[in-house]
Protein backbone atom coordinates (compact mmCIF):
# COMPACT_ATOMS: atom_id res chain seq x y z
CA UNK A 1 0.00 0.00 0.00
CA UNK A 2 1.03 3.31 -0.60
CA UNK A 3 2.37 5.74 2.04
CA UNK A 4 -0.23 8.08 3.69
CA UNK A 5 -0.97 11.49 2.28
CA UNK A 6 -1.86 13.00 5.52
CA UNK A 7 -1.80 11.50 9.08
CA UNK A 8 -4.45 12.90 11.40
CA UNK A 9 -2.95 11.74 15.79
CA UNK A 10 -5.54 12.15 18.04
CA UNK A 11 -6.75 15.19 17.30
CA UNK A 12 -8.59 17.28 19.35
CA UNK A 13 -9.76 21.07 19.55
CA UNK A 14 -11.62 23.06 22.10
CA UNK A 15 -12.82 26.78 22.18
CA UNK A 16 -12.73 27.55 25.82
CA UNK A 17 -14.94 25.02 27.84
CA UNK A 18 -16.54 23.68 24.59
CA UNK A 19 -15.21 20.67 23.14
CA UNK A 20 -15.39 20.65 19.08
CA UNK A 21 -13.60 17.70 18.07
CA UNK A 22 -11.35 15.01 20.41
CA UNK A 23 -9.73 11.82 19.84
CA UNK A 24 -9.62 12.29 15.99
CA UNK A 25 -7.35 9.93 14.27
CA UNK A 26 -7.46 8.84 10.36
CA UNK A 27 -5.21 8.35 7.46
CA UNK A 28 -5.57 9.32 3.96
CA UNK A 29 -3.84 8.23 1.21
CA UNK A 30 -2.85 9.57 -2.25
CA UNK A 31 -5.81 9.54 -4.20
CA UNK A 32 -8.53 8.92 -1.99
CA UNK A 33 -11.37 10.98 -1.22
CA UNK A 34 -12.35 10.71 2.72
CA UNK A 35 -15.88 11.86 3.45
CA UNK A 36 -16.74 13.17 6.89
CA UNK A 37 -20.52 13.38 7.86
CA UNK A 38 -22.32 14.22 11.20
CA UNK A 39 -25.13 16.82 11.57
CA UNK A 40 -25.00 20.45 12.66
CA UNK A 41 -22.59 21.18 15.17
CA UNK A 42 -20.79 17.98 14.85
CA UNK A 43 -17.52 19.34 14.59
CA UNK A 44 -16.73 19.03 10.79
CA UNK A 45 -15.94 22.25 9.58
CA UNK A 46 -13.77 22.36 12.94
CA UNK A 47 -11.87 19.29 11.73
CA UNK A 48 -11.26 20.58 8.70
CA UNK A 49 -9.95 23.87 9.44
CA UNK A 50 -7.70 22.34 12.03
CA UNK A 51 -6.57 19.48 8.98
CA UNK A 52 -6.20 22.76 6.76
CA UNK A 53 -3.61 24.35 8.48
CA UNK A 54 -6.23 27.22 9.22
CA UNK A 55 -6.84 26.80 13.00
CA UNK A 56 -4.10 25.53 15.16
CA UNK A 57 -5.48 22.22 16.90
CA UNK A 58 -5.55 21.90 21.30
CA UNK A 59 -3.77 18.73 21.24
CA UNK A 60 -2.90 15.74 18.87
CA UNK A 61 -0.79 16.28 15.07
CA UNK A 62 -1.47 16.63 12.02
CA UNK A 63 1.08 15.21 9.49
CA UNK A 64 1.47 15.70 6.11
CA UNK A 65 4.02 13.89 3.56
CA UNK A 66 5.56 16.45 1.11
CA UNK A 67 6.98 16.20 -2.33
CA UNK A 68 10.33 15.95 -1.30
CA UNK A 69 11.08 16.91 2.47
CA UNK A 70 8.71 13.39 3.30
CA UNK A 71 6.30 13.89 6.08
CA UNK A 72 5.92 17.00 8.36
CA UNK A 73 3.73 18.14 11.14
CA UNK A 74 1.29 21.12 10.08
CA UNK A 75 1.69 23.06 12.55
CA UNK A 76 5.06 22.39 13.53
CA UNK A 77 6.41 23.65 10.61
CA UNK A 78 7.04 27.58 10.01
CA UNK A 79 4.24 29.72 9.22
CA UNK A 80 6.06 30.54 5.76
CA UNK A 81 5.92 27.01 4.86
CA UNK A 82 2.87 25.99 5.83
CA UNK A 83 1.57 29.00 3.75
CA UNK A 84 3.11 27.87 0.62
CA UNK A 85 1.52 24.42 1.39
CA UNK A 86 -1.57 25.80 1.43
CA UNK A 87 -1.49 28.01 -1.88
CA UNK A 88 0.78 25.34 -3.68
CA UNK A 89 -0.09 21.32 -2.63
CA UNK A 90 -3.50 22.02 -0.97
CA UNK A 91 -6.62 23.67 -1.90
CA UNK A 92 -9.68 24.56 -0.29
CA UNK A 93 -13.59 24.79 -1.69
CA UNK A 94 -15.72 26.68 0.56
CA UNK A 95 -19.06 26.22 0.92
CA UNK A 96 -19.83 30.02 0.08
CA UNK A 97 -17.81 31.27 -3.11
CA UNK A 98 -17.80 34.54 -1.51
CA UNK A 99 -15.42 33.39 1.36
CA UNK A 100 -12.94 31.57 -1.41
CA UNK A 101 -13.27 34.27 -4.12
CA UNK A 102 -11.59 37.60 -4.43
CA UNK A 103 -15.09 39.59 -5.36
CA UNK A 104 -13.45 42.95 -6.56
CA UNK A 105 -11.49 40.68 -9.29
CA UNK A 106 -12.67 39.41 -12.32
CA UNK A 107 -12.57 35.14 -12.96
CA UNK A 108 -9.39 35.70 -14.31
CA UNK A 109 -7.16 36.97 -11.97
CA UNK A 110 -9.41 34.99 -9.26
CA UNK A 111 -8.06 31.71 -10.87
CA UNK A 112 -4.21 33.07 -11.96
CA UNK A 113 -3.48 34.21 -8.54
CA UNK A 114 -2.06 31.26 -7.09
CA UNK A 115 0.19 30.71 -10.42
CA UNK A 116 1.13 34.60 -9.87
CA UNK A 117 2.20 33.23 -5.93
CA UNK A 118 4.43 30.42 -6.97
CA UNK A 119 5.83 33.08 -9.45
CA UNK A 120 4.44 33.01 -12.86
CA UNK A 121 5.66 36.34 -14.55
CA UNK A 122 4.18 35.91 -18.04
CA UNK A 123 0.95 37.44 -18.74
CA UNK A 124 0.18 35.43 -22.00
CA UNK A 125 0.98 32.24 -20.35
CA UNK A 126 -1.30 32.78 -17.31
CA UNK A 127 -3.69 33.97 -19.07
CA UNK A 128 -3.75 30.64 -21.33
CA UNK A 129 -3.51 28.44 -17.93
CA UNK A 130 -6.67 29.85 -16.47
CA UNK A 131 -8.38 29.95 -20.12
CA UNK A 132 -7.62 26.12 -19.92
CA UNK A 133 -8.79 26.07 -16.72
CA UNK A 134 -12.45 27.50 -16.97
CA UNK A 135 -12.31 25.26 -19.71
CA UNK A 136 -12.28 21.76 -17.63
CA UNK A 137 -14.67 23.40 -15.33
CA UNK A 138 -16.64 23.90 -17.65
CA UNK A 139 -17.03 27.93 -17.86
CA UNK A 140 -17.44 29.29 -21.04
CA UNK A 141 -13.39 30.97 -21.20
CA UNK A 142 -15.02 34.00 -22.92
CA UNK A 143 -16.35 35.07 -19.34
CA UNK A 144 -12.80 35.43 -18.05
CA UNK A 145 -12.63 38.84 -17.70
CA UNK A 146 -16.37 39.04 -15.93
CA UNK A 147 -16.41 39.37 -11.97
CA UNK A 148 -17.66 36.74 -9.93
CA UNK A 149 -20.64 38.69 -8.89
CA UNK A 150 -22.27 38.38 -12.78
CA UNK A 151 -21.67 34.15 -12.00
CA UNK A 152 -24.55 32.27 -10.44
CA UNK A 153 -23.64 30.26 -7.73
CA UNK A 154 -22.83 27.16 -9.22
CA UNK A 155 -20.90 28.56 -11.51
CA UNK A 156 -18.98 30.59 -8.98
CA UNK A 157 -18.16 27.47 -6.99
CA UNK A 158 -16.89 25.96 -10.40
CA UNK A 159 -14.51 29.19 -10.38
CA UNK A 160 -13.67 28.42 -7.03
CA UNK A 161 -12.54 24.70 -7.98
CA UNK A 162 -10.58 25.91 -10.84
CA UNK A 163 -8.83 28.70 -8.99
CA UNK A 164 -7.48 25.76 -6.42
CA UNK A 165 -6.90 23.18 -9.36
CA UNK A 166 -4.93 25.82 -10.84
CA UNK A 167 -1.42 25.12 -9.21
CA UNK A 168 -2.00 21.02 -9.42
CA UNK A 169 -2.49 20.40 -5.93
CA UNK A 170 -2.36 16.63 -4.50
CA UNK A 171 -4.89 17.60 -1.25
CA UNK A 172 -8.58 19.23 -1.50
CA UNK A 173 -10.38 19.98 1.28
CA UNK A 174 -13.85 20.19 0.43
CA UNK A 175 -16.17 22.50 2.45
CA UNK A 176 -20.31 21.48 1.25
CA UNK A 177 -18.97 22.36 -2.04
CA UNK A 178 -22.81 21.91 -2.81
CA UNK A 179 -24.22 23.39 0.17
CA UNK A 180 -26.69 26.01 -0.98
CA UNK A 181 -27.36 24.85 -4.63
CA UNK A 182 -30.22 23.64 -6.41
CA UNK A 183 -30.44 19.83 -6.91
CA UNK A 184 -29.42 19.68 -10.85
CA UNK A 185 -26.65 22.07 -10.42
CA UNK A 186 -25.71 19.78 -7.51
CA UNK A 187 -25.21 17.01 -9.90
CA UNK A 188 -23.56 18.40 -12.51
CA UNK A 189 -20.94 20.04 -10.40
CA UNK A 190 -20.16 16.49 -7.89
CA UNK A 191 -19.82 15.17 -11.37
CA UNK A 192 -17.25 17.65 -12.24
CA UNK A 193 -15.67 17.11 -8.80
CA UNK A 194 -15.62 13.41 -9.39
CA UNK A 195 -14.32 13.09 -12.96
CA UNK A 196 -11.19 15.61 -11.98
CA UNK A 197 -10.57 14.44 -8.34
CA UNK A 198 -10.37 11.08 -10.43
CA UNK A 199 -8.29 12.09 -12.97
CA UNK A 200 -5.90 14.09 -11.34
CA UNK A 201 -5.43 11.49 -8.76
CA UNK A 202 -6.16 14.55 -5.66
CA UNK A 203 -6.83 13.11 -2.58
CA UNK A 204 -9.69 15.22 -0.65
CA UNK A 205 -11.16 15.76 2.01
CA UNK A 206 -14.94 16.15 1.92
CA UNK A 207 -17.31 17.58 4.58
CA UNK A 208 -20.76 17.07 4.11
CA UNK A 209 -23.79 16.54 5.67
CA UNK A 210 -25.27 15.25 2.70
CA UNK A 211 -25.42 11.52 2.44
CA UNK A 212 -25.74 11.40 -1.27
CA UNK A 213 -23.09 13.56 -1.66
CA UNK A 214 -20.53 11.19 -0.12
CA UNK A 215 -22.17 8.02 -1.74
CA UNK A 216 -21.14 9.49 -5.30
CA UNK A 217 -17.89 10.96 -3.89
CA UNK A 218 -16.38 9.48 -1.36
CA UNK A 219 -14.31 6.14 -1.10
CA UNK A 220 -14.32 5.87 2.62
CA UNK A 221 -16.53 7.51 5.48
CA UNK A 222 -16.13 9.10 8.86
CA UNK A 223 -19.43 9.98 10.71
CA UNK A 224 -19.17 12.12 13.56
CA UNK A 225 -21.00 12.97 16.56
CA UNK A 226 -20.64 15.55 19.32
CA UNK A 227 -16.68 15.96 17.81
CA UNK A 228 -15.88 12.35 17.86
CA UNK A 229 -16.15 9.66 15.35
CA UNK A 230 -18.31 6.91 16.25
CA UNK A 231 -17.97 5.09 13.01
CA UNK A 232 -14.95 4.73 10.42
CA UNK A 233 -15.20 2.91 7.44
CA UNK A 234 -15.72 2.23 3.60
CA UNK A 235 -18.73 4.40 2.25
CA UNK A 236 -21.15 1.63 0.95
CA UNK A 237 -20.23 -0.83 3.97
CA UNK A 238 -21.26 2.36 6.45
CA UNK A 239 -24.37 3.58 3.92
CA UNK A 240 -25.55 0.07 4.08
CA UNK A 241 -24.95 -1.74 6.71
CA UNK A 242 -24.21 0.67 9.32
CA UNK A 243 -23.49 -0.38 12.92
CA UNK A 244 -23.66 2.66 15.21
CA UNK A 245 -26.95 3.48 16.36
CA UNK A 246 -26.42 7.56 15.78
CA UNK A 247 -25.52 6.40 11.37
CA UNK A 248 -28.14 4.22 11.90
CA UNK A 249 -30.15 7.24 12.08
CA UNK A 250 -28.45 9.52 9.95
CA UNK A 251 -29.24 6.69 7.28
CA UNK A 252 -32.73 6.33 7.54
CA UNK A 253 -33.71 9.81 7.69
CA UNK A 254 -32.72 10.39 3.94
CA UNK A 255 -36.04 11.16 2.39
CA UNK A 256 -36.84 8.49 -0.03
CA UNK A 257 -37.75 10.07 -3.65
CA UNK B 1 13.64 77.31 26.39
CA UNK B 2 17.04 76.46 28.18
CA UNK B 3 19.63 76.57 26.38
CA UNK B 4 21.70 74.23 28.30
CA UNK B 5 19.34 71.31 28.37
CA UNK B 6 21.16 68.20 26.98
CA UNK B 7 17.99 68.31 24.90
CA UNK B 8 18.36 70.90 23.18
CA UNK B 9 21.35 72.53 20.62
CA UNK B 10 21.45 76.06 20.67
CA UNK B 11 20.02 77.89 18.02
CA UNK B 12 22.42 78.89 15.38
CA UNK B 13 22.64 82.55 14.29
CA UNK B 14 19.73 84.49 12.72
CA UNK B 15 17.52 81.49 13.82
CA UNK B 16 14.18 81.95 15.29
CA UNK B 17 14.44 82.63 19.65
CA UNK B 18 13.17 79.38 21.51
CA UNK B 19 13.35 76.19 18.90
CA UNK B 20 15.35 74.02 19.44
CA UNK B 21 17.77 73.29 16.26
CA UNK B 22 15.41 71.59 13.50
CA UNK B 23 12.20 72.48 15.26
CA UNK B 24 12.18 68.48 17.19
CA UNK B 25 13.87 68.41 20.58
CA UNK B 26 16.66 65.93 20.53
CA UNK B 27 15.27 63.24 22.04
CA UNK B 28 12.72 62.77 19.05
CA UNK B 29 15.03 62.77 16.57
CA UNK B 30 16.84 59.98 18.22
CA UNK B 31 13.87 58.15 17.57
CA UNK B 32 13.56 59.06 13.99
CA UNK B 33 17.15 58.48 13.98
CA UNK B 34 16.88 54.65 15.03
CA UNK B 35 13.48 54.25 12.66
CA UNK B 36 16.04 55.43 9.98
CA UNK B 37 18.60 53.29 11.03
CA UNK B 38 16.46 49.88 10.93
CA UNK B 39 14.95 51.58 7.67
CA UNK B 40 18.34 51.53 5.65
CA UNK B 41 19.05 48.09 7.65
CA UNK B 42 15.98 46.65 5.65
CA UNK B 43 15.56 48.27 2.27
CA UNK B 44 12.06 48.78 1.51
CA UNK B 45 10.62 47.69 5.10
CA UNK B 46 8.07 50.14 6.36
CA UNK B 47 9.36 51.12 10.01
CA UNK B 48 7.09 52.36 12.36
CA UNK B 49 7.89 55.54 14.55
CA UNK B 50 6.32 58.09 16.86
CA UNK B 51 5.22 60.83 14.47
CA UNK B 52 4.95 64.39 15.98
CA UNK B 53 2.78 66.96 15.25
CA UNK B 54 4.39 69.38 13.36
CA UNK B 55 3.54 72.86 12.20
CA UNK B 56 1.89 72.35 8.62
CA UNK B 57 -0.83 69.72 8.23
CA UNK B 58 -0.55 66.31 7.46
CA UNK B 59 -0.38 65.67 3.89
CA UNK B 60 1.40 68.41 3.47
CA UNK B 61 5.01 66.66 4.22
CA UNK B 62 4.67 66.31 7.92
CA UNK B 63 6.42 62.62 7.28
CA UNK B 64 9.04 64.29 5.05
CA UNK B 65 9.78 67.35 7.34
CA UNK B 66 10.40 65.19 10.40
CA UNK B 67 13.37 63.09 8.59
CA UNK B 68 14.34 65.91 7.35
CA UNK B 69 14.54 67.88 10.54
CA UNK B 70 16.56 64.01 12.05
CA UNK B 71 19.30 63.95 9.39
CA UNK B 72 20.28 67.96 8.47
CA UNK B 73 22.92 69.56 10.48
CA UNK B 74 24.15 73.43 10.18
CA UNK B 75 26.38 72.59 7.27
CA UNK B 76 23.40 70.94 4.82
CA UNK B 77 22.50 72.51 2.13
CA UNK B 78 18.55 71.90 1.71
CA UNK B 79 16.76 71.79 -1.44
CA UNK B 80 12.87 71.24 -1.35
CA UNK B 81 10.99 70.71 -4.65
CA UNK B 82 6.87 70.19 -4.61
CA UNK B 83 6.06 68.32 -8.47
CA UNK B 84 9.51 69.11 -9.45
CA UNK B 85 9.30 72.88 -8.89
CA UNK B 86 10.89 75.02 -6.09
CA UNK B 87 8.43 77.85 -6.58
CA UNK B 88 5.26 76.43 -5.47
CA UNK B 89 3.78 77.26 -2.15
CA UNK B 90 4.52 74.14 -0.12
CA UNK B 91 8.09 73.87 -1.35
CA UNK B 92 9.01 77.82 -0.82
CA UNK B 93 7.25 77.10 3.20
CA UNK B 94 9.30 73.89 3.76
CA UNK B 95 11.98 75.89 2.85
CA UNK B 96 11.65 78.91 5.19
CA UNK B 97 10.62 77.00 7.77
CA UNK B 98 13.95 75.14 7.92
CA UNK B 99 15.98 78.54 7.45
CA UNK B 100 14.19 79.62 10.31
CA UNK B 101 14.17 76.77 12.62
CA UNK B 102 17.89 75.28 11.58
CA UNK B 103 19.99 78.75 9.96
CA UNK B 104 20.86 76.07 7.08
CA UNK B 105 21.49 77.26 3.76
CA UNK B 106 18.74 76.70 1.10
CA UNK B 107 19.18 76.32 -2.74
CA UNK B 108 17.25 75.61 -5.61
CA UNK B 109 19.75 73.50 -7.90
CA UNK B 110 19.79 70.06 -7.18
CA UNK B 111 23.47 69.62 -7.78
CA UNK B 112 24.13 72.21 -4.64
CA UNK B 113 22.10 70.39 -2.30
CA UNK B 114 23.19 68.02 0.17
CA UNK B 115 19.40 66.99 1.39
CA UNK B 116 16.50 67.44 -1.04
CA UNK B 117 12.91 67.15 0.01
CA UNK B 118 10.29 66.02 -2.54
CA UNK B 119 7.16 65.71 -2.78
CA UNK B 120 5.80 64.01 -6.19
CA UNK B 121 9.31 63.98 -7.86
CA UNK B 122 13.06 62.84 -8.36
CA UNK B 123 14.86 65.17 -9.85
CA UNK B 124 16.28 65.26 -13.58
CA UNK B 125 19.77 66.02 -12.87
CA UNK B 126 21.23 62.96 -11.15
CA UNK B 127 22.06 63.04 -7.75
CA UNK B 128 25.29 61.86 -6.11
CA UNK B 129 26.65 60.11 -2.88
CA UNK B 130 26.75 63.00 -0.89
CA UNK B 131 23.15 63.67 -1.20
CA UNK B 132 19.68 62.30 0.77
CA UNK B 133 16.56 62.40 -1.32
CA UNK B 134 13.90 62.59 1.12
CA UNK B 135 10.13 61.67 0.34
CA UNK B 136 7.34 62.77 1.63
CA UNK B 137 4.53 59.69 1.88
CA UNK B 138 0.99 59.56 2.35
CA UNK B 139 0.57 56.13 1.79
CA UNK B 140 3.32 53.88 2.68
CA UNK B 141 1.33 50.75 1.97
CA UNK B 142 1.20 49.57 -1.25
CA UNK B 143 -1.22 46.39 -0.40
CA UNK B 144 -3.48 49.22 1.24
CA UNK B 145 -5.98 48.94 -1.81
CA UNK B 146 -6.03 45.51 -1.63
CA UNK B 147 -5.86 44.32 1.95
CA UNK B 148 -7.85 46.89 4.43
CA UNK B 149 -6.19 45.00 7.29
CA UNK B 150 -2.95 46.57 8.43
CA UNK B 151 -2.04 43.07 10.47
CA UNK B 152 -2.81 40.99 7.42
CA UNK B 153 -0.30 43.45 5.34
CA UNK B 154 2.32 43.08 7.84
CA UNK B 155 2.31 39.55 7.56
CA UNK B 156 1.79 39.74 3.70
CA UNK B 157 4.87 41.78 3.66
CA UNK B 158 6.32 39.31 6.17
CA UNK B 159 6.25 36.20 4.49
CA UNK B 160 6.62 37.67 1.06
CA UNK B 161 3.20 37.04 -0.07
CA UNK B 162 2.20 39.16 -3.14
CA UNK B 163 0.35 37.34 -5.14
CA UNK B 164 -2.58 39.91 -4.79
CA UNK B 165 -0.30 42.56 -5.57
CA UNK B 166 0.40 40.66 -9.15
CA UNK B 167 -3.58 40.31 -9.65
CA UNK B 168 -3.79 43.95 -9.17
CA UNK B 169 -1.59 44.27 -12.17
CA UNK B 170 -3.15 41.53 -14.29
CA UNK B 171 -6.46 43.07 -13.61
CA UNK B 172 -5.13 45.87 -15.47
CA UNK B 173 -3.34 44.04 -18.46
CA UNK B 174 -7.14 42.41 -18.63
CA UNK B 175 -9.28 45.30 -18.68
CA UNK B 176 -6.96 48.10 -20.07
CA UNK B 177 -4.44 46.17 -22.71
CA UNK B 178 -1.69 47.24 -20.44
CA UNK B 179 -0.55 48.20 -16.68
CA UNK B 180 -2.22 51.63 -16.81
CA UNK B 181 -0.92 52.98 -13.30
CA UNK B 182 1.14 55.87 -13.65
CA UNK B 183 1.87 56.96 -10.82
CA UNK B 184 3.12 55.61 -7.14
CA UNK B 185 4.22 52.60 -9.29
CA UNK B 186 5.13 49.64 -6.99
CA UNK B 187 8.57 48.23 -6.57
CA UNK B 188 10.40 45.56 -5.46
CA UNK B 189 13.46 46.55 -3.51
CA UNK B 190 16.84 44.52 -2.98
CA UNK B 191 14.35 41.62 -4.42
CA UNK B 192 12.72 41.34 -1.12
CA UNK B 193 10.00 43.82 0.28
CA UNK B 194 7.10 45.45 -2.27
CA UNK B 195 7.28 49.22 -1.46
CA UNK B 196 5.39 52.34 -2.83
CA UNK B 197 8.21 54.65 -3.81
CA UNK B 198 5.19 57.89 -3.11
CA UNK B 199 2.67 59.48 -6.01
CA UNK B 200 6.07 60.09 -8.47
CA UNK B 201 5.21 59.07 -11.71
CA UNK B 202 6.31 56.10 -13.04
CA UNK B 203 8.79 58.21 -15.24
CA UNK B 204 10.71 58.23 -12.03
CA UNK B 205 10.76 55.08 -11.00
CA UNK B 206 14.32 53.84 -12.84
CA UNK B 207 15.55 56.69 -10.81
CA UNK B 208 15.58 54.81 -7.95
CA UNK B 209 17.44 52.22 -9.06
CA UNK B 210 21.13 51.82 -8.08
CA UNK B 211 20.75 55.76 -7.26
CA UNK B 212 24.08 56.72 -5.62
CA UNK B 213 22.16 58.64 -2.91
CA UNK B 214 20.41 57.50 0.26
CA UNK B 215 16.63 57.77 -0.48
CA UNK B 216 14.14 58.18 3.07
CA UNK B 217 10.79 58.24 2.98
CA UNK B 218 8.79 59.40 5.58
CA UNK B 219 4.62 59.34 6.21
CA UNK B 220 3.42 61.36 8.89
CA UNK B 221 0.40 60.27 8.76
CA UNK B 222 1.06 56.59 8.71
CA UNK B 223 3.71 56.87 10.69
CA UNK B 224 6.03 54.72 8.74
CA UNK B 225 9.51 55.18 7.66
CA UNK B 226 11.31 53.42 4.96
CA UNK B 227 14.58 53.55 3.24
CA UNK B 228 16.47 52.38 0.00
CA UNK B 229 19.93 52.48 1.02
CA UNK B 230 22.49 53.99 -2.10
CA UNK B 231 23.10 51.55 -4.78
CA UNK B 232 20.28 49.12 -4.02
CA UNK B 233 18.58 46.72 -6.98
CA UNK B 234 14.70 48.39 -6.82
CA UNK B 235 12.91 46.81 -9.69
CA UNK B 236 9.11 47.94 -10.75
CA UNK B 237 7.04 45.44 -11.24
CA UNK B 238 5.87 44.05 -14.02
CA UNK B 239 5.24 40.80 -16.27
CA UNK B 240 7.59 39.24 -18.67
CA UNK B 241 5.46 40.00 -22.03
CA UNK B 242 4.21 43.50 -20.08
CA UNK B 243 7.22 45.32 -19.24
CA UNK B 244 7.39 48.02 -17.62
CA UNK B 245 7.46 51.70 -19.75
CA UNK B 246 7.95 55.07 -18.74
CA UNK B 247 6.14 58.35 -19.96
CA UNK B 248 7.18 59.57 -23.47
CA UNK B 249 6.30 62.93 -25.07
CA UNK B 250 5.96 63.58 -28.49
CA UNK B 251 6.69 67.14 -27.62
CA UNK B 252 10.13 68.73 -26.47
CA UNK B 253 9.89 71.26 -23.19
CA UNK B 254 8.72 74.44 -25.00
CA UNK B 255 10.90 76.28 -23.25
CA UNK B 256 14.64 74.33 -23.11
CA UNK B 257 13.53 71.59 -25.82
CA UNK B 258 14.34 69.16 -23.60
CA UNK B 259 12.97 65.34 -25.03
CA UNK B 260 14.38 63.20 -21.70
CA UNK B 261 12.49 64.97 -18.45
CA UNK B 262 9.27 64.73 -17.46
CA UNK B 263 6.40 67.27 -18.82
CA UNK B 264 3.79 68.81 -17.45
CA UNK B 265 0.96 70.33 -19.25
CA UNK B 266 0.27 73.87 -19.09
CA UNK B 267 -2.57 75.82 -20.40
CA UNK B 268 -1.14 79.63 -21.27
CA UNK B 269 -4.24 81.83 -22.32
CA UNK B 270 -8.32 81.44 -21.74
CA UNK B 271 -8.40 80.02 -25.48
CA UNK B 272 -7.26 76.46 -24.19
CA UNK B 273 -3.50 77.17 -25.61
CA UNK B 274 -1.29 74.99 -23.98
CA UNK B 275 2.44 73.84 -23.94
CA UNK B 276 4.51 70.99 -22.41
CA UNK B 277 7.43 71.93 -20.22
CA UNK B 278 10.02 70.79 -18.02
CA UNK B 279 8.14 69.48 -14.53
CA UNK B 280 11.64 69.96 -12.68
CA UNK B 281 11.97 73.90 -12.78
CA UNK B 282 15.73 73.78 -11.57
CA UNK B 283 16.95 71.31 -14.55
CA UNK B 284 14.73 73.43 -17.30
CA UNK B 285 16.66 76.75 -16.03
CA UNK B 286 20.07 74.98 -16.15
CA UNK B 287 19.60 73.67 -19.69
CA UNK B 288 17.84 77.23 -21.14
CA UNK B 289 21.44 78.89 -18.98
CA UNK B 290 23.44 76.53 -20.93
CA UNK B 291 21.76 78.46 -24.05
CA UNK B 292 19.24 75.52 -25.13
CA UNK B 293 16.18 77.06 -26.28
CA UNK B 294 12.68 75.34 -27.03
CA UNK B 295 9.92 75.95 -29.06
CA UNK B 296 8.66 78.72 -27.31
CA UNK B 297 10.86 79.81 -25.01
CA UNK B 298 8.66 83.15 -24.10
CA UNK B 299 5.10 81.07 -23.04
CA UNK B 300 5.07 81.07 -19.61
CA UNK B 301 6.34 84.84 -19.10
CA UNK B 302 3.23 85.82 -18.49
CA UNK B 303 2.62 83.34 -15.75
CA UNK B 304 3.77 83.33 -12.24
CA UNK B 305 6.06 80.12 -12.19
CA UNK B 306 7.70 81.21 -15.66
CA UNK B 307 8.59 84.53 -14.12
CA UNK B 308 12.11 82.81 -12.11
Amino acid sequence: MTEPLLRVENLAKRFGATLACADVSFVLRPGEVLGIVGESGAGKTTLLRCLAGQLRPTAGRVLYRTRHEGEVDVYAIAEPARRLLLRTDWGIVHQNPRDGLRLEVSAGGNVGERLMAVGARHYGKIRNEVSDWLTRVELDPARIDQYPETFSGGMQQRVQIARNLVTKPRLLFLDEPTGGLDVSVQATLLDLLRSLVGSLGIAAVLVTHDLGVVRLLAHRLVVMKDGRIVEHGLTDQVLDDPQHPYTQLLVSSILPV
Amino acid sequence: MNASSPLQVAPAAGTTEGYNFGYLDEQTKRMIRRALLKAVAIPGYQVPFGSREMPLPYGWGTGGIQVTASVIGPADVLKVIDQGADDTTNAVSIRKFFNRVAGVRTTEKTSAATIIQTRHRVPETPLAENQILVYQVPIPEPLRWLEAREAETRRMHALAEYGAMRVNLYEEVARYGRIAKGYDYPVEVNGRYIMSPSPIPKFDNPKLDNNPALQLFGAGRERRIYAIPPYTKVKSLDFEDYPFTVERWAQACALCGATDSFLDEVIVDDQGARVFVCSDTDYCEDRRKQGFRGAAPDALAATASGAS
